[in-house]
C-alpha cells in the first residue's frame, strides 16, 4: 500500500473537524493516524450519488412569505376577488404581469422572482404547491416550532437534530449540521447535538488574537495534548479546544476564497455564498442551514415583498451557478420553506395577514422540475385560509427517503408518505 | 461503613473550601467575599447561604412591567369578534387580528424586558443560592414562552419558582406549579376536560417534574392521572377550578381506586417509593458532578440525600444543607469538574472580576446562542447540561464573551467598537504591590491564574505568561487584560 502523503486537511477531515465527536473518538492523535492509512481519494470523495457525500441545504424564509403573490393563481378569479390592490397581473396582461411557467397553466411566479424561473427553465428548480399542516397555527413563534420538529404540537427536539441523533452512532459530529445566524435553529437540535453555528466566518474565531501577536501566539502554542480518562471534563475540554482551534482556520480559509460565479448583494446571497464556499472546501458537513427575515408583511407589501423575491430569487440562482461552476451542484439539494403563507384576502393596510399553506421550492439538478402538488382551491377556503393539499412532513420524508438515505419514520415519528420530488 | 454525608471536619473549611461552595452554590465572588465567607466557618457560611431570609434583599424593580398586554378580550369584544366570524366579516376580523399582533409585538418585547430583568437579578442578588435554585427549578419545571406567549405569566411563575425556590418540594413547589398559568398553558391543561383530556401535564408531572421517567408508573396511570388532572385551568392571572370540565367518575391510578382530582393525584405520586430518588439525583447533578452516569460513591450519596428528603417531608433545605456540609461536596474529586452553564460562566465572570455587565441584551443574546436562553428552554425537558453545552462554535463565543466583559468588544460585531473597553483590571492586582521581596511578573500571573482557573497551570502557558507580563509591564492595564484573555480561553476556565 502506498503511503499517502500527510496534510493538514486530510488530517482535519478525518480527525473531525468539529468538537463533540472528540466526545467518542479516542484520542485526536490516534484519530490521526489511522488517517495517514486511508487512500486519499476517499477521504474527500466528491462522487455524486454516494450518500456520504450529499448536502442539504434548508432556506428559511421567516416571517411567513406570501406564497400567493409569489406562485400567482393568475387562472382564479377568486384571487383578483380577493386581492384588488395587490393581485399579480396575469403573464403578458400588464407589464408588470406574473411570468409564465412553461407548460404551466393559470400559475405564475411573481415579476421579481426571475431567478426561480431561470431555474425552472433550466430543470434545476422545483415548486412544491399548498404545503402546510392540519389545523394550522398562525403565530410565528408556534408555526415556526413546528416546522422545526415537525412535529404538531411544536414542543420537540429539532427533525434535523434527530436525523443527526439517528445516523450517526456515538456522539454525533457537530460539524455534520452548520447555521448560519447568531442563533442555533430548533430543527438542528438533537438531544445529542447541537448545530456549530456563526454569524459569519470571521466570528467564528477566538477574537483575543487581535490583542496582540503574542497573545495570538499563546493562544495558538497553548499544550493541549491530554492523555487522562475520556471521562474527564477537562480532556474533554483540551480536544475541543483544539478542533476548535483548527476547525476556525479552516473554516474562514475556505470563506475567504474567492466565489468562481458572480454574486448579487445582500443577506442571503453573502450567506449562501459562505455556504458554497465550505462546500467547494469540502468541510464534512451535511446539512446547512440559512435564514432571510422580513416577510411579515402586514403594511404596503408590494415593494417589500418584490425586493424580498427579487433577492431570494437573484440569491438561489447564484448559488446554483456558483455551486455549478464547482461540478459540486449534483451533491446539493436546497429547500426552501416559510413557517405559513398569508391569508387570501389582502387587509386595509396594503398588506396581508398570517395564513396557512404556502409553497416550497428545491433546487438542484436531482429535483423533478417544475411545478408539482395541486394548488389549494381559492373557492374552497377554511376559516379564509387555504387548505394545505401536501402535508411538509410528506415533504421532509421525500428528502430524508431519497436524498439522505434516512428513515423518514423513526425521524419523523410517523409515517408520511414520501414525496416524489426527486428525480427517480 | 461511614455515612456518605458525614460533615466536613470544621477545621477543613478555608478559603479554598470556601471558594467552591461559593461557586456551587452561588456565582461566585471576590476573594473579599470568599475571604469573609471562610470566616464564618463551614455551619454559618453554609447556613448564611441556604437560609438566606437573614440576608437583606430587594427585587430588581419589576414595577415598569405591565400584566395587561396579553390580557383576553373583553366580553363585549369578544362578542363582536364571534358575529363577524359568522357573518364572514374579513374586515372587522382584519382588525382583531392586527390588534392581537401588535399586543404580541409589545409582549415580546417585554419578553426580553424581563429576561435582562432576570439576568441582573442573578448578577446582583446578595442570595446567590436563591436564584441559582430559581434557575434550578426554572430547568425542572420548564416552561417556553414561545408557546406561553405572555410575558406576565413568565414572570409570575419566575416569582414563584424564586419564592419557594427552597420550600417544600410538594406543597410549595409541585402543587403550585400544576396551578400556575403558564404550565398550565405550557402543557395544555387549560385543554384537559372530560370530554377531551389532554395527558401533556400528567405525563410531564410523573415523567419530568417528580418519578423520573419510566420510574414507577404505566402509560394507564398517565391516562387516568389526566382525568384527575381536568378543570385545572387558569382565568386571566390566576388558577381557577373549572367544575363543568372535572371528569368527576372514578379513577385507578398505580392500583388505587377513587374520586381523583389533581390534589389527590399529587398525594399518589407522593406515596410512590421512587418518589424520593428523581429530585435529589437531579439536585446532585446540579451542585456536584454533571456526569450523566452514576458511579458508586455518587450512588450512596443520592441515596443518603433522598432518605434526609423523605424524612423530612419533601424539603428542600435540609436536604441541601447536608449535602452543603459534608465532606463528600468538598472532597478533590468534586472540585473544578463541572461544565459552567452559559448564565454561570457569565454571571460568575462577572461577580468574581467585578466585571462591568455592560448591555444586558447583548449578554442574553449570547447566552442564548451558547445554548441557554433564560424563560426559553429547549423543550419541556429544561436544559441537559454538561458536555451538551460545548461544542466548538460555543467554546469560541465563551471564550470572545469574556473579551467581550474585559474590553467591550462586542462577540456579535465584526470590527472593535471604540471607547467601549474601559475596564480597570488594576485593582484586582493592586494588593500585591505591597508584598516584600517579590517579583511581580510571577506575583500577577500566578495570582490572576488561580483566581481566574482555580490553579496556576504547571505546564507552558504560566512560563509563556510571564514572559508577556515582563515584556508589557505587570503594573499595565493592558497586559492584565492580555494575561485575563488568555486565561480565560483556557479550557480550564470552562469548569467551576
Amino acid at each position: 500500500m502506498t503511503q499517502t502523503p500527510w496534510t493538514r486537511r486530510q488530517f482535519l477531515h478525518r480527525g473531525g473537524v468539529f468538537a463533540s465527536m472528540a466526545a467518542t473518538t479516542p484520542l485526536f492523535i490516534q484519530e490521526a493516524s489511522r488517517a495517514m492509512s486511508i487512500p486519499a481519494g476517499s477521504l474527500v470523495s466528491s462522487l455524486a450519488g454516494v450518500p456520504q457525500d450529499r448536502v442539504l441545504v434548508v432556506v428559511q424564509l421567516g416571517g411567513g412569505n406570501d406564497g400567493l403573490n409569489t406562485v400567482v393563481p393568475y387562472g382564479s378569479k377568486e384571487y383578483y376577488n380577493k386581492r384588488p390592490r395587490l393581485a399579480i397581473a396575469a403573464p403578458g396582461r400588464h407589464a408588470n404581469g406574473a411570468l409564465q411557467i412553461p407548460g404551466v397553466d393559470g400559475i405564475g411566479l411573481h415579476p421579481a422572482f426571475t431567478g426561480m424561473r431561470e431555474l425552472v427553465d433550466e430543470g434545476v428548480g422545483c415548486i412544491v404547491q399548498g404545503v402546510g399542516y392540519p389545523n394550522p397555527n398562525r403565530s410565528h413563534f408556534s408555526s415556526m416550532d413546528i416546522w422545526h420538529t415537525a412535529n404538531t404540537n411544536g414542543r420537540d427536539i429539532g427533525w434535523l437534530g434527530r436525523y443527526f441523533d439517528n445516523t450517526c452512532s456515538g456522539t454525533p459530529e457537530a460539524g455534520a449540521g452548520i447555521a448560519i445566524g447568531n442563533a442555533a435553529p430548533l430543527a438542528m437540535q438533537g438531544s445529542r447535538s447541537m448545530p456549530v453555528s456563526f454569524e459569519s466566518p470571521e466570528l467564528y474565531r477566538w477574537l483575543g488574537e487581535d490583542l496582540g501577536d503574542d497573545v495570538s501566539s499563546a493562544w495558538r502554542g497553548m499544550p493541549l495534548q491530554d492523555h487522562s480518562d475520556q471521562k474527564d471534563n477537562l480532556a474533554f475540554l483540551k480536544r475541543t479546544t483544539l478542533d476548535a482551534q483548527l476547525s476556525s482556520d479552516e473554516v474562514r480559509k475556505a470563506a475567504s476564497r474567492s466565489p468562481l460565479a458572480a454574486w448579487p448583494s445582500g443577506d442571503l446571497a453573502n450567506q449562501l455564498k459562505m455556504v458554497a464556499a465550505m462546500i467547494r472546501a469540502e468541510l464534512p458537513t451535511r446539512v446547512f442551514y440559512v435564514t432571510l427575515g422580513g416577510f411579515d408583511t402586514h403594511a404596503n407589501q408590494e415593494g417589500t415583498h418584490q425586493r424580498l423575491l427579487r433577492q431570494v430569487g437573484d440569491s438561489l440562482l447564484a448559488f446554483h451557478k456558483e455551486l455549478k461552476a464547482q461540478r459540486n451542484d449534483g451533491r446539493v439539494l436546497t429547500m426552501v420553506f416559510s413557517e405559513f403563507g398569508r391569508r387570501v384576502g389582502e387587509n386595509g393596510s396594503g398588506g396581508t395577514d398570517h395564513g396557512t399553506a404556502a409553497p416550497m421550492y428545491l433546487m438542484g439538478p436531482m429535483v423533478r422540475p417544475g411545478v408539482l402538488g395541486t394548488h389549494p382551491d381559492l373557492r374552497r377556503l377554511e376559516d379564509g385560509d387555504l387548505k394545505h393539499t401536501t402535508d411538509f412532513r410528506e415533504v421532509y420524508a421525500g428528502v430524508l427517503q431519497n436524498w439522505m438515505k434516512a428513515d423518514p419514520v423513526e425521524i419523523l415519528q410517523g409515517r408520511w408518505a414520501p414525496a416524489q420530488v426527486l428525480r427517480t | 461503613m461511614a455515612h456518605a454525608l458525614s460533615p466536613l471536619p470544621k477545621k477543613n473549611f478555608g478559603y479554598d473550601e470556601a471558594e467552591h461552595l461559593l461557586l456551587r452554590a452561588g456565582f461566585g465572588g471576590t476573594p473579599a467575599q470568599i475571604v469573609a465567607l471562610s470566616d464564618l466557618g463551614l455551619d454559618d457560611a453554609v447556613e448564611s447561604l441556604v437560609h438566606w431570609e437573614t440576608v437583606d434583599a430587594q427585587l430588581n424593580d419589576d414595577s415598569a412591567f405591565r400584566s395587561d398586554i396579553m390580557e383576553p378580550l373583553a366580553t363585549e369584544d369578544r362578542r363582536m369578534r364571534d358575529r363577524a366570524r359568522q357573518r364572514g366579516d374579513e374586515t372587522t376580523l382584519d382588525k382583531f387580528r392586527t390588534m392581537r399582533q401588535e399586543r404580541q409585538r409589545q409582549d415580546r418585547r417585554q419578553m426580553r424586558e424581563i429576561q435582562s430583568w432576570w439576568l441582573e437579578q442573578l448578577i446582583e442578588s446578595p442570595r446567590p443560592l436563591q436564584e441559582k435554585l430559581t434557575l434550578f427549578w426554572h430547568g425542572h419545571f420548564a416552561t417556553g414562552y414561545r408557546s406561553v406567549e405572555d410575558s406576565w405569566h413568565m414572570m409570575l411563575q419566575n416569582h414563584m419558582l424564586r419564592e419557594n425556590a427552597g420550600g417544600n418540594f410538594k406543597t410549595d413547589l409541585v402543587q403550585r406549579i400544576i396551578r400556575d398559568p403558564a404550565m398550565i398553558k405550557y402543557l395544555n391543561n387549560n385543554q384537559n376536560t372530560r370530554r377531551a383530556p389532554n395527558e401533556n401535564l400528567a405525563r410531564e408531572l410523573m415523567e419530568l417534574f417528580t418519578l423520573g421517567e419510566g420510574n414507577g408508573y404505566t402509560e394507564d396511570d398517565i391516562k387516568e392521572g389526566a382525568r384527575a388532572l381536568t378543570g385545572f385551568t387558569f382565568r386571566d392571572d390566576d388558577f381557577a377550578f373549572n367544575r363543568r370540565n372535572y371528569d368527576e367518575n372514578t379513577k385507578r391510578i398505580f392500583g388505587r381506586t377513587g374520586q381523583f382530582d389533581g390534589d389527590d393525584f399529587v398525594e399518589l405520586i407522593f406515596q410512590r417509593q421512587s418518589i424520593a430518588w428523581f429530585v435529589p439525583w437531579k439536585l446532585h447533578r446540579f451542585f456536584v458532578d454533571d456526569q450523566q452516569e452514576m458511579t458508586q460513591a455518587t450512588r450512596r450519596v443520592v441515596e443518603q440525600m433522598s432518605r434526609t428528603f423523605r424524612r423530612s417531608n419533601w424539603e428542600v433545605r435540609p436536604m441541601l444543607r447536608e449535602l452543603l456540609r459534608s465532606a463528600w461536596f468538598y472532597d478533590s474529586v468534586n472540585r473544578q469538574t463541572m461544565i459552567k452553564s452559559p448564565v454561570q460562566l457569565i454571571v460568575q465572570a462577572i461577580r468574581t472580576l467585578d466585571l462591568p455587565a455592560r448591555n444586558l441584551t447583548r449578554l442574553n443574546q449570547t447566552c442564548s446562542v451558547m445554548g441557554q436562553e433564560l424563560f426559553m428552554p429547549p423543550s419541556v425537558k429544561g436544559w441537559e447540561g454538561g458536555r451538551k453545552w460545548i461544542n466548538t462554535s460555543t467554546l469560541l463565543l465563551r471564550e470572545n464573551t469574556l473579551v467581550y466583559l474585559m474590553t467591550g468588544r462586542d462577540p456579535t460585531a465584526k470590527a472593535w467598537e471604540s471607547n467601549k473597553g474601559g475596564w480597570d483590571a488594576r485593582p484586582l492586582v493592586a494588593h500585591l504591590r505591597d508584598l516584600p521581596d517579590r517579583d511581580e511578573c510571577h506575583d500577577v500571573v500566578a495570582y490572576l491564574a488561580r483566581l481566574t482557573l482555580g490553579a496556576v497551570p504547571t505546564d507552558a502557558r504560566t512560563i509563556r505568561w510571564i514572559e508577556i507580563a515582563r515584556e508589557h509591564g505587570p503594573e499595565n492595564n493592558d497586559t492584565l487584560i492580555r494575561l485575563l484573555s488568555l486565561m480565560t480561553a483556557s479550557p480550564e476556565y470552562q469548569l467551576c
